[in-house]
């Protein structure tokens, strides 16, 4: 069998593809030159009295710019809807096109019923009047519907991720498969790695890895950091500098030694990481009890059976967290028991759980700060002083008073932070450090690949771009929200 | 302004003890003691004869007590062997008796001896601070003025196409890791396959095989263009977009102030306004920034070093971590310790001294 090329019999669309694209830029740079040149706003009066202003040579740069956006936009789209209805017959890109089907259903699905219920939707629903957010937002979602429909359904793999299949070492992207069956995929779309295994069935099963760890590991530390960080803010004193040292002091260590010191064989040996762990997902625990607590404390009737309910499933759920096979710390001197395996949820493999602690440990120290500064600030308003004067609690002045209204800069924050858990995630493995060797996540990927790099640079770049292209996502849809709720 | 400085340099010493006796602790920890006794013995050991053997050279003792010891301010451990062989941790075998100290540690400068190297630690560390402070340098030359010129550009008309393409780039920039650029450059521009090198190569525009070097080896006797453009750029890009957006934040806050409005109102240039009036005071939020930006080049210099097989101190790092090499460890942790501590004493002290808002007294 031939080769598939990246387009396929679609090749004709390439000039005027290369033509637009090559367009656009002169168009924007020409935009940006014009706008140095002051505008002369030439203004014509018609016969009949009124006046109409021209646009000028900027107005006119401008039209064309935009024309030439869509057109890009719509030829894209040809390349993807044509892709989706000739498969390979549309080269590689066709091939993807085709197995992500699942996920442009999810995609236009989220945005179909988004868009139309937008007014009803509080701040999610603004992020569609932004395009820098939405183009953020489709990008995020696309890679979480890929994580989830890849990783969990299978659904849009075509090899197995971690089989080697002879003859297939190092080639490139569209090379048919050797000795393929019947039923099988018949082509590498993005060609093999030095292992021969598919290079973009890891790239998918890796986006489950990033989109399974990275906004839990984010969550747990903003959970660490705003437990914490509010009472620092809004007590100040010993117990904020006590605190705001102990940030500061995590904050001083390079994030790679604190890996290179957590994260290796022997030091999960220790038992260390699990006692961090412990120690880190209690949190969660204690916020939901504070939160809930110190709203509904002057009705006991309701308030007794609804922890009695949170708390239970919470610690249930803390437990299975932390233990597996039925212990919390195994070390080879002594164990902790845990749990019984068959009381046990999900289990944590320990590579992830030593991962995830360390991610979740670097990250707090700096929401924590985020939240104190937000904290110290806010306690000076007017209703942090109205409802002290009617005597509330502190802990339901700093939970229901102070921070619902430092949202906005905490949930753009918690987009940001994803994006930058996820280039930890990376860096992880870039180093080999926590997770195996054959773990098809990004980082591990990318180091794998790198060796060969000069010479076989394709089973490199695929994961590197997919990374870049998420937490450029992520960073879009937070300058989206950004710009959103500033606006109310 | 004096009590300030001492009082940040005490709360600088405390923060610099803890964090070192945290790596002590953690590298000192019996599991990786054991990878130690076994690599530098035999991996067969037995569970006795590791024990002895880390007995002998100290190991054993409590946490504090050698923690004290390799600060210095205790008397180092002396083993006395049943056959009447004498050392200790400041002095062999073969030193005669009156030669030998009693104290021997950081505050003498003795750094121990690295088991990877087969060095003095204090000798190995120099040579390779030395050469990824030539990175630093030109990193530093290329970030900083390239980071304050987008950052200016896109801030002095706020809203404007300049100003939009110029955050996106800068957005784009911070959402590159290094371990990502570095692959695509390496991958667009240092690769004989693939990429420009082929093209250029084909029309004759370059004699050797490839554009730029894939590797920095080259580099660390002699650095020139072809072969350290790619690291120093991909460090810089990281840290770049994150200084031009503060840039531009700081920028458009000082252009809407009321005496660039007076100015205007006067009929000064755009040029003179921006360069004479604006510039000096949207710079003091940037150069805090700045010096806080160097820690986290810091993490770059890792990667890139490590990318490009620069042998500077973020290889040292790397092969001090994955050996297992306490002592090379703790000389790099102090180092890199030291260098976030003094940027940010730096950068506080920077800020107070620029900015007249701010006094201390």
């Amino acid at each position: 069998m031939e080769p598939l090329t990246w387009t396929g019999s679609l090749s004709g669309l390439n000039i005027i593809f290369t033509a637009v694209l090559v367009l656009l830029a002169l168009g924007i740079v020409a935009q940006i030159l014009i706008s140095f040149v002051p505008q002369t706003d030439a203004r014509a009066v018609a016969g009949d009295g009124t006046m109409a202003s021209n646009q000028g040579a900027s107005g006119f740069i401008n039209m064309i710019v935009n024309y030439l956006f869509y057109a890009l936009v719509g030829i894209t789209l040809i390349y993807l809807v044509l892709g989706v209805v000739m498969g390979t017959g549309a080269g590689i890109l066709g091939g993807m096109a085709r197995q992500f089907l699942p996920v442009w259903t999810a995609l236009i699905v989220t945005f179909v019923l988004s868009i139309t219920f937008k007014r009803k939707l509080g701040l999610y629903g603004k992020l569609f009047d932004s395009t820098v957010g939405m183009i953020g937002f489709a990008i995020v979602m696309f890679w979480v519907f890929t994580g989830v429909f890849g990783g969990v359904f299978d659904l849009l793999v075509t090899h197995d991720s971690l089989s080697q299949v002879s003859g297939m070492k190092n080639k490139l992207p569209g090379t048919p498969l050797r000795g393929a069956e019947e039923g099988d995929y018949q082509w590498f779309l993005l060609g093999g790695d030095n292992l021969a295994r598919d290079v973009f069935s890891r790239l998918i099963k890796g986006s489950w890895v990033v989109v399974k760890i990275a906004p839990f590991a984010t969550l747990f530390a903003f959970m660490v950091g705003i437990t914490l960080g509010l009472p620092a803010g809004y007590y100040s004193g010993r117990l904020d500098t006590i605190l705001s040292f102990l940030a500061n002091l995590i904050l001083a260590f390079p994030v790679i030694l604190l890996f290179y010191l957590l994260v290796t064989p022997e030091i999960v040996l220790t038992g260390i990481p699990n006692y961090m762990a412990l120690f880190l997902f209690i949190f969660p625990l204690v916020f939901l009890a504070i939160l809930l607590n110190s709203r509904f404390y002057t009705q006991p009737s309701f308030r007794t059976p609804l922890l009695i309910v949170v708390l239970g499933v919470g610690a249930w759920l803390y437990l299975s967290m932390v233990s597996s096979d039925g212990t919390i710390v195994e070390t080879p001197t002594y164990s902790i028991p845990g749990i019984p395996a068959a009381l046990d949820l999900f289990d944590i493999g320990s590579g992830i759980l030593v991962v995830f602690v360390s991610v979740v440990f670097v990250n707090s120290p700096t929401v924590f700060r985020i939240v104190r500064g937000l904290a110290l600030d806010i306690k000076t308003r007017d209703y942090v002083a109205a409802a002290q004067t009617r005597g509330e609690g502190p802990w339901y002045i700093m939970l229901w008073e102070i921070l619902p209204n430092a949202r906005g800069p905490l949930i753009v924050d918690f987009c940001l932070r994803i994006g930058y858990t996820t280039i930890l995630l990376g860096t992880l493995g870039f180093f080999g450090l926590g997770l195996e060797s054959e773990s098809p996540d990004w980082g591990s990927t990318i180091n794998a690949g790198r060796r060969l790099l000069s010479l076989y640079p394709h089973a490199a770049i695929a994961p590197a771009l997919s990374l870049l292209s998420l937490v450029l996502g992520l960073n879009l849809l937070a300058d989206g929200l950004r710009e959103e709720s500033l606006r109310d | 302004m004096g009590l300030f400085i001492l009082r940040r340099l005490g709360v600088m010493l405390l923060t610099a003890l803890c964090l070192t006796f945290i790596v002590f602790w953690l590298t000192n920890l019996y599991p990786n003691l054991e990878k130690l006794a076994k690599t530098q013995g035999n991996f067969r050991m037995s569970d006795e004869a590791v024990s002895s053997y880390l007995g002998d050279r100290g190991y054993l003792q409590p946490m504090p007590v050698k923690f004290g010891q390799w600060l210095g301010v205790m008397p180092g451990w002396v083993t006395e062997k049943d056959d009447g062989k004498t050392f200790g941790r400041c002095f062999s075998e073969g030193t005669p008796e009156d030669e030998r100290p009693t104290r021997c540690g950081i505050l003498q400068g003795d750094w121990g001896f690295s088991t990877v190297f087969k060095d003095e630690v204090g000798s190995t560390l120099l040579t390779r601070l030395a050469l990824t402070g030539k990175l630093m340098f030109w990193v530093l030359m290329l970030m900083v003025p390239s980071a304050l010129i987008v950052g200016v550009l896109a801030g002095m008309r706020e809203g404007s196409k300049l100003d939009r393409s110029l955050s996106t780039f800068s957005i784009a920039t911070t959402a590159t890791p290094e371990y990502v650029s570095g692959v695509i450059f390496i991958a667009v521009l240092a690769s004989s396959k693939f990429g420009l090198s082929p093209i250029l190569a084909e029309w004759g525009w370059i004699d050797s095989k490839t554009l730029f070097f894939g590797s920095a080896t080259s580099a660390m006797d002699d650095a020139n263009f072809w072969n350290f453009f790619l690291p120093v750029l991909t460090i810089s890009l990281y840290g770049m977009g994150y200084i031009a957006r503060m840039t531009r934040a700081s920028m458009t806050e000082v252009m809407t102030a009321q005496y660039i409005r007076t100015a205007r109102l006067k009929g000064v240039k755009f040029s003179d306004i921006v360069l004479k009036h604006a510039l000096r005071n949207a710079l003091i939020a940037p150069f805090t920034v700045i010096m806080l930006q160097i820690p986290w080049l810091l993490n770059g210099v890792v990667i890139v070093e490590t990318l490009f097989n620069y042998k500077g101190f973020g290889w040292l790092l790397v092969q001090a971590a994955s050996n297992n090499d306490i002592e090379l460890l703790l000389a790099v942790s102090v180092v890199s310790v030291v260098v976030v501590l003094v940027t940010q004493l730096i950068s506080d002290i920077g800020y107070v001294y620029l900015n007249p808002r701010i006094r201390i007294s």
